[in-house]
């Protein structure tokens, strides 16, 4: 009974093998790009940013059709078009920075529904907001391993220089040039892992599998390295069991990944190890020292 | 030879002046006090020194020092302490230049690291998450990571600020002794008892140099009203500013 549950759906049925696999890909990039947009209090900027590169890749997606590689190159170009126009304009006009990327995500992202209502059609449109992960296929799914893969290389490349930038700004430009290069290098791997979660989740949801997992991680540990284990297993927790959830129910997958990484979200929330409320409400006796 | 020599050196945001003007040098192996109000420009110049900010006129020079021979303590305020670091790692990023982007940290570099944490008196402390110290404690941290980067010149940005008697007097002793190692030491200070009593040389700054020479004969009563005068004017309207070269110290 639990086996037909919980295992049955994934040895019986390819594309849920594939939506697995794809999932814990995901989880495995998203995860600490998640942890490091949130302690860098870019959380916002992710999910603007996931509406910004919607004009992109839904041009490479109108061109080429699920082809993850033509709406990762759009995408990136969309991304940092508007990251760019909204720098500009802050720093021309004096408006600040969020305010004018507000401005530049929300021109894009109409763009990009105008671009795909147009040309596409209504499924299109449902398919670039929402995704469907069980519909991938395995091409898509070379893509999205590859894509993590590359995430997790460059991660590793620009670790040191991003933790410090991100603690210590001022320091890292005395004693290295990397943290601009690492800055950017960060914002082009949110961008390739948002295009990632295109297919599984969709464009609004994208950033769900990167953000609350690092939320969830943070109740949880005070050491960086611990937090981005624990929002890795957090995701891919979350993926398998919004998959299973979605099987069982009919829910559609990437609402329910994201409803499960939530229910996560709210336990941590209550019953985390670092300020949990139920923690601060019982934290027990004093400690000598 | 001098360890940093200014030449008409003007330092602001904007096009807008926070010193300028500066000329001058600093002797390798001086204990230089930069003192002056709030606003008066004195991190801004060390800002300058460390190569964080470009002159806007003028230039300075580091008399053959590699950049990365420099050391510099920021003011607390610029350091986020709410990230998951602890005080090991924080300051094993003292290790910079001998690490870089992949250098592994070895045993020879965590003995350092630990050692480096045990002279500024925070033994125990190296699991602990910055966020958890209390204010002389990230200090005495802070203290720790420039002792580990093992630098020529050294630029401490108020490091002394809301830290109690006791703190202070064990810092002031590590900068006394890089002092007499030979190393070059710049601080912006509020203290003047401490200038007075621990610093040979003093740089007054008001926007400009007010005065820079052995303390005893700069920390008059005449000079420091002169830059209590300062004027914090920021005027957008401003002309461009047509002063020549102003030397405010013999090279």
């Amino acid at each position: 009974m639990l086996y037909d549950a919980l295992i049955g759906p994934f040895t019986e049925f390819e594309f849920m093998r594939r939506a697995l696999a794809a999932v814990i890909a995901l989880a495995l990039a998203g995860a600490p790009i998640g942890v490091f947009l949130m302690l860098r209090r870019m959380s916002l900027v992710g999910d603007a940013m996931a509406h910004a590169i919607l004009p992109g890749a839904a041009i490479g997606f109108l061109l080429s059709g699920l082809n993850l590689f033509a709406m990762t190159a759009g995408g990136l170009i969309a991304g940092f078009a508007v990251a760019i126009l909204a720098g500009v304009v802050a720093r021309s006009t004096g408006l600040k920075e969020d305010a004018s990327l507000a401005t530049f995500y929300l021109a894009s992202l109409a763009l990009g529904v105008t671009i795909v209502s147009i040309k596409g059609t209504n499924i299109d449109l449902l398919h670039v907001l929402f995704g469907n992960i069980l519909a991938m296929d395995d091409q898509t799914l070379l893509v999205v391993a590859f894509n993590a893969t590359v995430t997790l290389l460059v991660l590793a490349v620009i670790y040191r220089p991003l933790v410090i930038e991100s603690v210590d700004p001022l320091f890292l430009r005395t004693v290295s040039r990397a943290g601009g290069p690492a800055h950017l290098a960060f914002l082009a791997l949110v961008v390739i892992n948002l295009v990632n979660g295109f297919q599984a989740l969709g464009t609004l949801l994208a950033v769900g599998l990167m953000i609350l997992p690092a939320g969830i991680a943070r109740f949880w540990s005070r050491d960086l390295t611990a937090m981005i284990c624990i929002a890795v297993i957090a995701a891919a927790v979350s993926g398998y069991a919004g998959l299973v959830l979605s099987f069982q129910t009919r829910v559609p997958s990437g609402p329910a990944v994201i409803l499960v990484a939530t229910v996560l979200y709210i336990v941590s929330v209550l019953f985390g190890r670092v300020g949990g409320i139920v923690r601060q409400l019982f934290p027990g006796r004093h400690l000598e020292a | 030879m001098a360890a940093l020599h200014f030449h008409n050196v003007t330092l602001g945001y904007d096009r807008h002046p926070a010193v300028h003007h500066l000329n001058g040098e600093v002797a390798r192996g001086a204990l230089v006090a930069v003192i002056g109000p709030n606003g008066a420009g004195k991190s801004t110049l060390l800002r300058g020194i460390v190569g964080i900010l470009k002159p806007l006129d003028g230039s300075i020079h580091l008399g053959g020092l590699d950049a990365r021979d420099i050391a510099y303590l920021p003011q607390s305020a610029e350091i986020d302490r709410s990230f998951p670091i602890s005080v090991f790692d924080f300051v094993g990023t003292g290790l910079w230049r001998d690490a870089g982007l992949f250098g592994g940290i070895g045993r020879a570099a965590r003995k350092k690291i630990l050692r480096a944490i045990a002279s500024v008196g925070l033994n125990g402390f190296e699991n602990r998450p910055i966020g958890t110290l209390s204010g002389g404690q990230m200090q005495r941290v802070l203290f720790a990571r420039v002792l580990l980067q093992d630098a020529s010149l050294i630029v401490l940005d108020e490091p002394f600020n809301a830290i109690d008697a006791k703190t202070t007097a064990d810092l002031l002793a590590l900068v006394k002794q890089w002092h007499g190692e030979g190393r070059t030491v710049l601080a912006a200070l509020h203290d003047m008892e401490m200038v007075r009593n621990h610093f040979s040389e003093t740089l007054v700054l008001a926007r400009g140099p007010v005065a820079w020479g052995p303390t005893a004969d700069v920390l008059t009563p005449e000079n420091l009203l002169v830059a209590m005068r300062m004027c914090e004017a920021f005027d957008d309207s401003a002309a461009a500013c047509a002063a020549d070269d102003a030397p405010s110290r013999a090279a």
